[in-house]
């Protein structure tokens, strides 16, 4: 017992300085300076409404988002978890998609799809013979919800699908023996044992859609500001640095409120008992209202998921030039000259780099990342697997990089690490760490549950039959363990993938990832150069893709993603 | 089936990294590493760096930090309590942000022998600390086809923005996240004054004027003459934009679709400074490397990099590029001093009755 005790320091240890010295020693690096005098000028402007206006827009945003979220996500969650169709598992997969991909892509997506000239109204004028574009929703709340349920529905797929898959259908059973209506034993029975992973799944949406960021900003206009947007507005653009210090610690409060929150929920007498390991629930729809029930979900789902994604590919491969003095009438034609144009630097520009030099900087990045978050995240695990008052507080000081304001946490990184070797211009060691400290809380919530899951039974018998612990960990965690942690290593690969932010922060510009290219594209007028973001965009998605298609092949019996 | 999808992900990975232009063999030296830092919008052909490099034996490291705003807080921010600059050079500090900077006291002062050929009207510091380098106009952008199709007269004047055959025809960009936006709101200044500037606005607001974030969303969700088709046929961008329409066109086009309104009292002339800063360890070659861009070979490169216009007078422009851009004759201007004072109120203001 004595050794497995200095077994539990250490794993403690590498991950806990990890954080210290890469996430709170910058932050509170970035805390001091925000506060001290010379920035103070800031201050000039002060009101409380300035805290308050984002704040209450942020979660009213957040809480509205979250409702959808679950008004779209738990008839889907149902829908995965009890039917069996055609295409299943080819939907599934996708409603995986967006979760991974950065948000200048899904802007621009949503763009080609609902903007002023999007696929939908270029429709709706050609049918109802209209010179001006009937829907307008960019830069309107509706446009920030909508991407939000684009972007979570998938966490309440699964992990309310999970729960429900592991459901032991026996309790239903014996309700409906009992004379219960199938919605009272939905209700009476089902509903109460769902309900620690709604609530745990809405948390989790709610805290993704609290702290948004790209979308808010892209699609929300300049009238609307969450909490993350305003710091990044203050300290940025106003250089009102106190005021944004004050807005990011209030939104790490109240993340660390929603993880702790969340850390409450996962009641032990739960799970055990009742949620057995996966049942074979799933079946095929067998009367009239549940054939509705599957077409209309998935008609929906297909909607939700497919058509931006869809639009944004056919954009990058269609032209689309007006005829002249003819609004409303447009030439369209196939082309692939955006995708041939990405291999031209046609200015001879020192920034240019074509999208093969662009992916491998991407790659090197996702790659270190990967193995980074995944490896810290192994560690974090098994000290959070172990159980005792600590552990309980010490999950909410691992998640919290998932509340830090990105814009702050980087100037945190630019004052602290200033200096040789951080600051080696040719290759940013800091992006992947930076990378790494974004994926790693979800990565601990992959391979968490994993571990817990290992039945205490079978470590007992091997260190029974006289098998040393690491002998233990190798015959009996690993081959258990092995798929949560591939499934780690995709998730921090695609993470790192789509990450615009921190690379464009710390990135030497001569070589730069393929967001920040996609970028650069889009902030230069002329038709070629939005046409080339949107090649770009397509190039992007298609690594993302096979990255998420990676982490469904290899997806866990018994996983519970978050 | 996973052990064949990671064999083939290192595959590629390794193929990809074969693509990597080798690095040239170590030189007699070590090179010497100059950081620069800039904005996004900042380029320069590579035929030159490699130039600049081979003859001085150096390293270029370009850090873009955001727009041209974003930028110079991040140089503030970072030039604090540290003995070392994160960069030796930083580039794009314009006339809007000038007094902000040298109030820092974040350079030092070099007077180059060249800037002998450049004219007064754009030596805005005296002290030398910062040197011009480029100019950009900052005007209304608009939609030819649109105007010629729906018989509207052009607006003449700002002052003509505001009449109704003009309502919900034009997007500007919040001053406070967009560089064009905070500039053309200086013109606005600049044209009515510091009392009744905002008066105009009150005006365009009851005229349903568009606001959006950033240039981009402005240029390609919501202006007409972009690819991106939008609503609205005028666009606060760069009087070099229209340029842009014409050398990126996808097919070659006679003239660009797109052109600026540069009457008086329209545009705002955006400065572009340089300047090295302050505890350098490496002062003489960023000497070199701000000779370098008054050089006339760097100045003729900024028209096709930047789509703006080079300080030295005798730089030979692209002729597509004259061909498209028009220079306004007058430009609005404010004194730097005043800008300093009072561009925080001012965003404060804007945001206050446009946004709230």
């Amino acid at each position: 017992m004595k050794r497995s005790g200095s077994l539990t320091w250490l794993l403690w240890l590498i991950p806990l300085v990890f954080l210290l010295f890469f996430f709170y020693q910058p932050l509170l690096a970035i805390f001091r300076q925000v506060f001290s005098e010379r920035f103070n000028q800031g201050w000039q402007f002060f009101s409380w409404a300035q805290i308050t206006r984002p704040l209450l827009f942020t979660l009213w945003q957040a809480f509205l988002s979250t409702l959808l979220t679950l008004i779209v996500g738990l008839p889907a969650a149902y829908l995965f978890a009890r039917f069996e169709f055609a295409g299943r598992k080819w939907l599934h997969t996708l409603s995986l998609l967006p979760f991974i991909l950065p948000t200048v892509v899904v802007a621009t997506a949503f763009n080609t799809l609902i903007g002023p000239r999007g696929w939908l109204n270029l429709i709706l004028m050609d049918l109802l013979n209209l010179s001006n574009p009937p829907v307008n929703l960019l830069n309107s709340l509706p446009a920030i919800l909508l991407a939000h349920v684009f972007y979570n529905t998938s966490i309440i797929i699964r992990m309310v699908g999970n729960s429900l898959t592991r459901l032991n259908p026996h309790y239903d059973e014996a309700a409906r023996v009992l004379n219960a209506k199938p919605w009272q034993a939905f209700r009476e029975v089902s509903l109460p044992l769902l309900m620690p992973s709604i609530l745990g799944a809405s948390l989790l949406v709610f805290l993704f859609d609290f702290t948004s960021f790209g979308v808010v900003l892209m699609l929300g206009g300049p009238q609307y500001a969450t909490v993350e947007v305003e710091i990044y507005t203050q300290a940025m653009s106003r250089f009102n640095l106190p005021m944004a210090g004050l807005l990011s610690m209030i939104q790490l409060v109240v993340t660390f409120l929603i993880t702790l929150a969340q850390n409450r929920l996962k009641n032990p007498r739960f799970g055990k008992a009742v949620l057995s390991s996966e049942q074979k629930t799933r079946q095929q729809p067998v009367n009239m209202r549940q054939k509705i029930f599957v077409i209309l979900m998935c008609l929906l789902l297909v909607v939700l998921f497919v058509s931006p994604i869809l639009s944004l590919v056919s954009r990058s491969l269609v032209t689309f030039e007006a005829a002249r003095g003819e609004r409303g009438e447009f030439e369209t034609g196939f082309t692939t000259r955006y995708y041939t144009e990405l291999f031209q630097n046609r200015t001879g520009s020192i920034f240019y780099a074509n999208p093969l030099a662009a992916i491998r900087n991407s790659l090197v990045y996702s790659v270190l990342t990967m193995l980074i978050a995944t490896s810290l995240g192994l560690l974090s695990a098994y000290a959070l697997s172990r159980s005792g008052k600590l552990t309980r507080w010490m999950e909410p000081f691992f998640m919290l990089p998932l509340g830090a304001s990105a814009v702050i946490l980087g100037l945190g990184f630019l004052i602290t690490f200033n200096n040789p070797p951080w600051t080696s211009g040719r290759f940013p060691i800091l992006i992947p760490i930076a990378h790494s400290l974004i994926a790693l809380p979800f990565v601990v919530r992959t391979i968490l549950p994993a571990i817990q899951g290992i039945p205490h039974s079978l470590r007992e018998a091997a260190r029974v039959m006289g098998a040393k612990p690491w002998k233990v960990i190798r015959e009996i965690d690993l081959p258990i363990l092995l798929r949560a942690v591939i499934v780690s290593l995709a998730f921090s690969f695609t993470i790192s993938l789509g990450e615009f932010g921190a690379s464009s922060f710390l990135a030497n510009a001569r070589t730069p990832t393929i967001p920040v290219t996609i970028f650069r594209y889009i902030s230069q007028p002329g038709a070629l150069n939005y046409g080339q973001a949107l090649a770009m965009s397509t190039l992007l998605l298609l690594t993302s893709a096979a990255g998420s298609l990676l982490i469904e092949k290899i997806r866990l019996p018994g996983e519970e993603l978050f | 089936m996973t052990k064949k999808h990671f064999l083939l992900l290192t595959l590629i990975l390794f193929v990809l990294a074969a693509c990597q232009p080798t690095t040239p063999t170590t030189p007699a030296a070590q090179p010497q590493t100059l950081t620069i830092m800039t904005h996004d919008s900042f380029s320069v052909s590579e035929e030159l760096v490699r130039k600049f490099e081979a003859e001085n034996n150096a390293t270029l490291v370009f850090i873009q930090g955001g727009d041209a705003g974003s930028a110079l807080n991040r140089l503030i921010l970072t030039s604090v309590d540290t003995q070392t600059p994160e960069a030796d050079v930083f580039y794009g500090l314009d006339n809007t942000f000038l007094s902000r900077a040298l109030d820092q006291d974040l350079f030092e002062a070099y007077q180059p022998a060249s800037l002998s050929a450049i004219p007064a009207e754009f030596k805005l510091d005296p002290t030398f600390k910062v040197v011009p380098i480029d100019y950009g106009d900052v005007c209304i952008n608009y939609d030819k086809a649109w105007f010629a199709e729906n018989n509207l007269e052009l607006p003449a004047s700002l002052q003509d923005l505001a009449k109704p055959e003009y309502s919900g025809l034009l997007v500007v960009e919040n001053p406070a996240t967009s560089s064009p936006g905070l500039a053309f709101m200086m013109a606005t200044i600049a044209e009515f004054g510091e009392t009744s500037w905002l008066e105009w606005w009150q005006a365009m607001k009851d005229n349903k004027v568009v606001v959006v974030s950033d240039w981009e969303t402005a240029y390609y969700t919501n202006f007409s003459g972009s690819s991106g088709k939008g609503p609205q046929p005028m666009v606060v961008s760069y009087a070099s934009s229209p340029a842009a329409e014409l050398i990126y066109a996808e097919t070659e086009l006679s003239e660009s679709p797109t052109a600026s309104l540069v009457n008086p009292g329209m545009c705002w002339r955006q400065v572009e400074f340089a300047g090295i800063l302050k505890n350098t360890p490496n002062r003489a070659l960023a000497e070199k490397f701000i000779d370098f861009l008054l050089s006339k070979e760097f100045q003729e490169d900024v028209p096709m990099q930047m789509f703006v216009f080079p300080v030295l007078p005798e730089a030979i422009l692209p002729e597509g590029f004259v061909l498209a851009s028009q220079t306004p004759e007058t430009v609005s201007s404010l004194d730097p001093a005043l800008i300093a004072a009072n561009r925080d109120i001012w965003v404060n203001d804007w945001t206050n009755l446009m946004l709230k």
